[in-house]
């Protein structure tokens, strides 16, 4: 099977007195899109957040093409090919979409006034143009304020601006729960182009026939770690919501990894979670996953 | 069906995609250019400047009407501008600050701060005798002391996350004590003759040095706030400073400079002023940040930060200096020119509300 582009080992994060992850493991393939689901204050958004270098874990390993890495801020992760799609957007209502598509990241012009950082905005609005054509999205205006567009359309810039930028990874945190129908439909088909370009996309979601319509692969969180894997051709919606709620107890299956052969759900039951406690996830018991 | 989503376009989340849907299926081109027609009116009435530069007009108009031949004078508009140097000056500073959802009310203390310390080193090196490089070394030091005090109120309102309003409220206060404690209170003697007579009263090509210096200003900083990724950033931080932050903006840093850009302005002004009133006047400007602000405000700049531009800060300084003006000529009580300021700034602001409603449902 292919080497994890990107895998979380053993992640551990408190905030106070609450564990919010409990030594987690997720794995993101090559080219593929997989789900994470989970209930609320399962930790998705920690794990999302550190996978992405917002937040930086108390214990565990980030490792991105089987190297161990170090992330300390989105910027980091950034040069690793890793982008997000805030489930906010993270975007400036008063630019236009080429400034947001742009922003962080502005091209210039006339070097010799390189100390001035003056905005080739001509070429910044060509690469928009560009980017919003190579994904399918169609705006009005890409000289308009972002803040005077609908929902769908702001959605569509904040994707495109992953999409430009990331060379690995694509989270996208509830990208359709604002959206109606047509424009979510939209949504997924943009998951699956940026997946057929070759990136993968992690999708992080609450809706289920949705995660079963675009994902690949779905992993399952709950309380803080990661307690199931499926393979979205041979499982079903009431599967998930069990192994969400813990309603399912699912098989114990101590391998765990995307790579356990495509079959039945594979798991990380309550033994081999003590097991990775005791062990300190860091070193030896991921170690031996590997 | 296509009219009324267009009548109520509130209704439909993106009326644009709606009536361009709708319109070929009902009557076609005609249409079409119906819309682009009115598309094109909305957008020059929402276009931020517009209303301020028919405001001026109107203004202007009524006191040409009213007193012809009296007002619109070259005479009188250049008297007009030189008097609103200053005030132009730190409204450029003013208009980064409130993009980025700040305000600086510190500016006119600042100004006098600046004018102190700077007339205060000519005090010692000859007064009124003192050439160019007097000049220049002295208006160097007011312009740094300013920066500098304002690059503190700036850490203070990002780093130290103590509302802009507040901490620049503070510094308004102490950088006035600062002003009394170094000149016991009493004002400083006119500046070297360069400051005084050729930038202060002087005429280059006949048009005097104040207009020339405080238009070149606006016009390189409104160059720097379209243009560069400085003025870039300063939008986007007024617009959602956490979205600067997450594509990798160092926010607070940038905050920083937008606050020493002020402070250094408001320095700058402060020299200018020392030409402009022949010395210190410490008491007179202590509601110059109202009138800055105002000003600011009135050219279309949003106190919720992220819109506004420096054209329009340009025109809108000068509605409350135009009224003075024309109401003075007028004879109408001194008085009642404030009241009329606060009148002008109420309505643009209401009306800007207005203009608002009607972008956000384009």
């Amino acid at each position: 099977m292919a080497e994890p582009l990107l895998e979380a080992r053993g992640v551990s994060k408190r905030y106070g007195n609450v564990l919010a992850l409990d030594g987690a493991n997720f794995t993101v393939l090559p080219g593929e899109v997989v789900a994470m689901i989970g209930d609320n204050g399962a930790g998705k958004s920690t794990l999302v957040k550190t996978l992405s270098g917002a937040i930086r874990p108390d214990d565990g390993q980030i490792l991105i093409d089987g190297k161990p890495v170090r992330m300390t801020s989105p910027l980091d992760a950034r040069v690793h090919g890793i982008e997000t799609v805030y489930q906010d957007l993270a975007l400036a209502p008063d630019l236009d979409a080429a400034a947001n598509l742009h922003l962080g990241r502005e091209l210039y012009r006339f070097r010799a006034l390189q100390f001035l950082h003056v905005l080739n905005r001509p070429a910044m609005r060509q690469r928009a143009v560009t980017a919003f054509a190579e994904l399918g999205v169609k705006l009005p205006d890409v000289t308009a304020p972002v803040g005077t567009m609908s929902g769908g359309q702001r959605q569509s810039v904040a994707v495109a601006r992953a999409v430009l930028y990331a060379s690995k990874v694509i989270f996208m945190d509830e990208p359709t729960a604002a959206l109606g129908v047509v424009q979510r439909e939209r949504v997924l088909d943009t998951i699956r182009r940026v997946r057929d370009r070759g990136i993968a996309v992690v999708l992080i979601s609450h809706n289920m026939p949705e995660v079963l319509a675009v994902a690949d692969r779905v992993e399952v969180m709950r309380m803080g770690r990661r307690v199931a894997i499926y393979t979205t051709s041979q499982t079903s919606v009431e599967e998930l919501v069990g192994a969400m709620t813990g309603a399912l107890e699912v098989s114990a299956e101590p391998g765990a990894g995307p790579s356990a052969d495509g079959g039945g759900p594979a798991a990380e039951d309550g033994a081999s979670r003590s097991g990775n406690q005791d062990a300190k996830p860091a070193d030896g018991a991921t170690g031996s996953q590997a | 069906m296509s009219r009324w989503g267009r009548k109520a376009p509130t209704t439909v989340t993106d009326p644009r995609a709606a009536a361009e849907q709708a319109s070929p299926a009902t009557s076609g081109g005609r249409e079409r250019g119906a819309t682009s027609a009115r598309r094109l009116t909305r957008k020059a009435l929402t276009a931020n400047e517009s209303w301020t530069i028919i405001a001026l007009i109107i203004i202007m108009a009524f006191f040409e009407i009213k007193r012809p031949g009296e007002f619109l004078t070259a005479t009188n508009l250049s008297l007009v501008a030189e008097n609103a140097s200053p005030y132009l000056v730190m409204a450029v500073g003013q208009t980064f600050v409130i993009l980025t959802a700040g305000i600086d009310l510190s500016v006119g203390s600042v100004l006098i701060l600046s004018s102190v310390v700077s007339d205060e080193y000519y005090v010692h090196h000859g007064s009124g005798a003192g050439g160019w490089l007097t000049v220049i070394i002295g208006t160097v030091i007011g312009i740094v002391v300013a920066g500098a005090w304002g690059s503190i109120q700036g850490f203070l309102a990002s780093k130290a996350k103590i509302p802009p309003l507040i901490a620049t409220l503070g510094g308004f206060g102490a950088a006035l004590g600062v002003s009394y404690l170094i000149t016991g209170g009493t004002d400083l003697p006119a500046p070297p003759g360069p400051l005084d007579h050729t930038i202060g009263q002087g005429s280059v090509a006949g048009v005097p040095w104040l207009i020339v210096i405080s238009f070149l200003i606006t016009l390189v900083f409104g160059l720097v706030l379209a243009y560069t990724r400085f003025g870039r950033y300063t939008y986007a931080i007024g617009s959602n400073p956490e979205a600067g932050r997450r594509a990798g903006i160092a926010v607070d840093r940038h905050l920083i400079k937008v606050y020493a850009l002020a402070g250094a302005l408001s320095g700058g002004a402060g020299v200018l002023s020392l030409g402009l009133d022949n010395g210190t006047v410490i008491t007179g400007h202590s509601i110059d940040n109202l009138t800055v602000i105002t000003g600011v405000v009135l050219g279309g700049a949003s106190l919720f930060g992220g819109r506004g531009s420096m054209l329009g800060t340009f025109i809108g300084i000068f509605i409350p200096q135009v009224l003075n003006s024309g109401l003075e000529i007028m004879q109408v009580n001194e008085y009642w020119q404030q009241v009329a300021v606060g009148i002008v700034l109420v309505a643009a602001v209401y009306l800007d509300q207005f203009r608002r409603r009607l972008q956000d449902s384009t």
